[in-house]
């Protein structure tokens, strides 16, 4: 039966390979994880922005010869007990010039609640460009109780901003994450 | 195709233990055509258990307004039909198709894992009841569509998600260990002589069918476990709020499922391969570049998950990109639909009931195709995306592609597998009833998609209401017709009807028609030599 054998062998060789590749394919499957992330800070597909203060860059040249419309546009996420608005809603402005733009949250509830807004810019090409010096995105906001939070957000856009694009939209959506923060009632006293 | 030096091989037989009888017989079975036969009832089992389903979901929407069910059962319907017919009915199918005649196609004696074969059975109705069962939990069953998209499937779904979880990974654990079956079998245990391109087309179609598989059912596995993480164990892979993305969730689906549509056709088209040439007596036309056709089908399929995302919001670089990969799979596609035709042009045809189904395949697969790339290019597809044309795109590739192709296949091997022919009137019936109700079920969906009814509500403005209701009868049609094909092949397993020779069909070619009718329990103990 030496035959036999040697096809159990033989299976077995293939079954090993075709098991790894089963092993790998799962890998994988949780790999486009962080390699969708990274694909997406690069090219800014998704809209994101950076999370973290930028520089402002001195002697920036303001470009004048050119204006872009930028809209705010605020949604609170189904059953966040809050209102959530811009001051304005859309301003104009030249790339390189540094605005101010105030966002209004009212806690409507009796409890302290722990917020998160993120940000997403269309097109997505543009997120590239919204540099933010000042966001209240960057960190989780408590909010105490009947609490009306006047929260900042300071951006400039780049010079190198695409010639193509002359409107963008800047979203944020709020986010209740009280839930998952433990420790919210002592952040939000003090 | 090889010619073939075969010898008898019930001379053979004696070697073996006789086999259990009864229910042991079924349940400990490592015998590839037991196991092909209870894949093909299950598969039927579950065919006629989400069709019901989709009677449900028709009579709901017979009239406009809410009639019978309520919206949220309405979703449990349509979510269990897509679940069970893709994983219970079409894939099962073909792997029971695979089981029986992989092994007589390349003169193997029986697949190269019998008792993994075994398992890989016996799991399977364990992980449907589970699935169906979470149908009875509080809250119910699974509501979010078979595609289970993120955040319907973790922050709006009910507990019961569990259960579609852990049923998802039997299956998908079942699919791996038939995949590997497969692709060990074909690649180690052909007949001396019969090099690769000697194989039959079915026998390529499902090793390519297999390595898709063996890709992309882990990386479900993976997505399934993501969902099943972010709602119960407090992970963000796709909730906004704690760092993650829900249109990573549908990268994620796709990439799977895309690779998906693939295993529920390629069969099919090896099946159509084996059929026409029979009845059109002459040789395939074209059969390398079938196996080419094939394979770059399949490796294509990897490049274009993303046409089911254009309204995500992509960059216009990733539409083209896209659009132009979904493009060039009619290519090969196309290849395939000529070489059918090719094979049938000035053959000495004769039409019985597998011919019908084979030739309603290639006419009405084609017609989904084209639908297909409709919904291919970017700019129409924004207006088509989630309406009924979808539905009707994918009914035509989906029932009259893959299940016509499987029934075909059940008339067309039934011979050899039951030793009696079937009831040739009955079959025919069959098949005219089918193809009757099954355009009037699917072809006026794509007026109702393009006037912009929009999938899965329960209820639909009153401009759409005559097509609807045309629509459910034509549903009605089509599910009572599959009735005769039950009954046609219950009378074939009670061998009710005419001895069936050896090769029944006149221009029918392969191994597997070298052996008796009803082929014996075991067969190719000694493999034949092919030339």
């Amino acid at each position: 039966m030496t035959n036999r054998q040697q096809q159990n062998q033989d299976n077995a060789g293939v079954i090993t390979k075709l098991l790894a590749a089963v092993v790998i394919m799962f890998a994988f499957g949780f790999a486009l994880v962080p390699l969708y992330e990274k694909f997406c800070e690069l090219t800014g597909f998704n809209g994101r922005t950076e999370n973290i203060a930028a520089m402002t860059i001195d002697g920036m040249v303001v470009d004048t010869s050119r204006t872009v419309t930028v809209e705010f546009t605020t949604r609170t996420d189904r059953g966040a007990p809050w209102s959530f608005r811009p001051e304005t809603r859309s301003i104009t402005m030249h790339p390189g010039e540094l605005k101010q733009v105030n966002f209004i949250v009212e806690n409507h509830t009796n409890q302290n609640r722990m917020a998160q807004a993120l940000p997403s810019v269309s097109p997505g090409e543009a997120s590239l460009y919204l540099n933010k010096t000042e966001c209240f995105c960057f960190e989780q906001q408590p909010l105490a109780a009947k609490e009306t939070a006047v929260m900042p957000m300071r951006f400039y856009l780049d010079p190198d901003l695409p010639t193509s694009i002359h409107r963008l939209t800047l979203s944020y959506v709020m986010f209740d994450i009280t839930n998952q923060v433990k420790d919210v009632a002592t952040t939000a006293a003090r | 195709m090889s010619t073939v030096v075969a010898e008898n091989n019930d001379a053979h037989a004696g070697h073996h233990h006789s086999k259990p009888t009864g229910i042991k017989r079924w349940l400990f079975t490592t015998n590839h055509k037991d196991i092909g036969t209870l894949y093909l009832w299950f598969s039927f089992f579950m065919f006629m258990l989400g069709g019901s389903f989709a009677l449900v979901i028709r009579m709901e929407l017979f009239q406009p307004g809410m009639q019978i069910i309520e919206p949220h059962f309405f979703n449990q319907m349509t979510t269990m039909h897509g679940v069970i017919m893709v994983f219970g009915a079409v894939m099962p199918a073909f792997v029971g198709l695979a089981n029986w005649m992989l092994p007589m196609m390349i003169g193997a004696p029986d697949m190269a894992l019998p008792r993994m074969n075994n398992w890989s059975f016996w799991i399977l109705p364990f992980a449907f009841l589970i699935m169906l069962s979470s149908m009875f939990m509080p809250g119910g069953g699974p509501a979010f569509g078979w595609t289970f998209y993120a955040p319907l499937s973790t922050s709006y779904s009910t507990d019961s998600t569990a259960l579609f979880v852990f049923s998802m990974h039997i299956m998908g654990m079942s699919s791996i260990m038939g995949a590997i079956n497969v692709i060990v079998t074909v690649v180690n245990m052909r007949a001396p002589g019969m090099g690769f391109m000697k194989m039959p087309m079915f026998a390529w179609t499902w090793l390519i069918t297999a390595f898709l598989l063996i890709a992309v059912m882990p990386v479900l596995a993976g997505v399934v476990t993501m969902v099943l993480t972010d709602k119960f164990f407090g992970t963000s892979f796709f909730s906004a709020a704690g760092g993650g993305d829900p249109v990573l969730f549908q990268h994620l689906f796709w990439f799977f499922g895309h690779p998906e549509v693939y295993i529920m056709i390629l069969p099919s088209f090896g099946i159509i391969s084996a059929i026409i040439p029979a009845f059109a007596r002459k040789p395939l036309f074209g059969y390398s570049s079938m196996v080419y056709a094939t394979a770059s089908i399949a490796g294509l399929s990897f490049l274009v998950w993303a046409h089911h995302m254009f309204t995500t919001g992509m960059p216009t670089f990733a539409l083209l990109f896209f659009m132009y990969m979904t493009m060039l799979i009619a290519v090969p596609t196309g290849v395939k639909i000529f070489n059918w035709v090719t094979t049938m042009w000035r053959g000495s045809m004769t039409f019985e009931t597998p011919m019908l189904f084979a030739i309603a395949f290639v006419v009405l697969f084609t017609i989904g195709g084209l639908s297909g790339i409709m919904l291919g290019v970017t700019p129409v597809d924004y207006q088509y995306h989630d309406t009924y044309f979808v539905i009707a795109h994918f009914h035509y590739v989906l029932v009259t592609g893959a299940v016509f192709s499987i029934m075909a296949a059940a008339y067309y091997w039934i011979p050899k597998w039951s030793g009696v022919m079937y009831d040739e009137k009955l079959g025919k019936l069959h098949f005219w009833c089918s193809l009757v109700s099954v355009n009037i079920l699917f072809f006026p969906m794509h007026f109702v998609g393009l006037a912009g009814m929009p999938r899965r509500y329960p209820d639909y403005a009153l401009q759409f209401a005559d097509l609807n209701a045309i629509i459910s009868v034509g549903g009605f049609l089509f599910g009572f017709s599959q009735l005769i094909f039950l009954v046609v092949m219950v009378k074939c397993a009670m061998k009710k009807g005419e001895p069936a020779p050896a090769k029944p069909w006149e221009g029918a070619e392969g191994l597997e028609w070298t052996v008796p009718s009803p082929a014996p329990y075991h067969t190719f103990d000694t493999p034949p030599e092919v030339k």
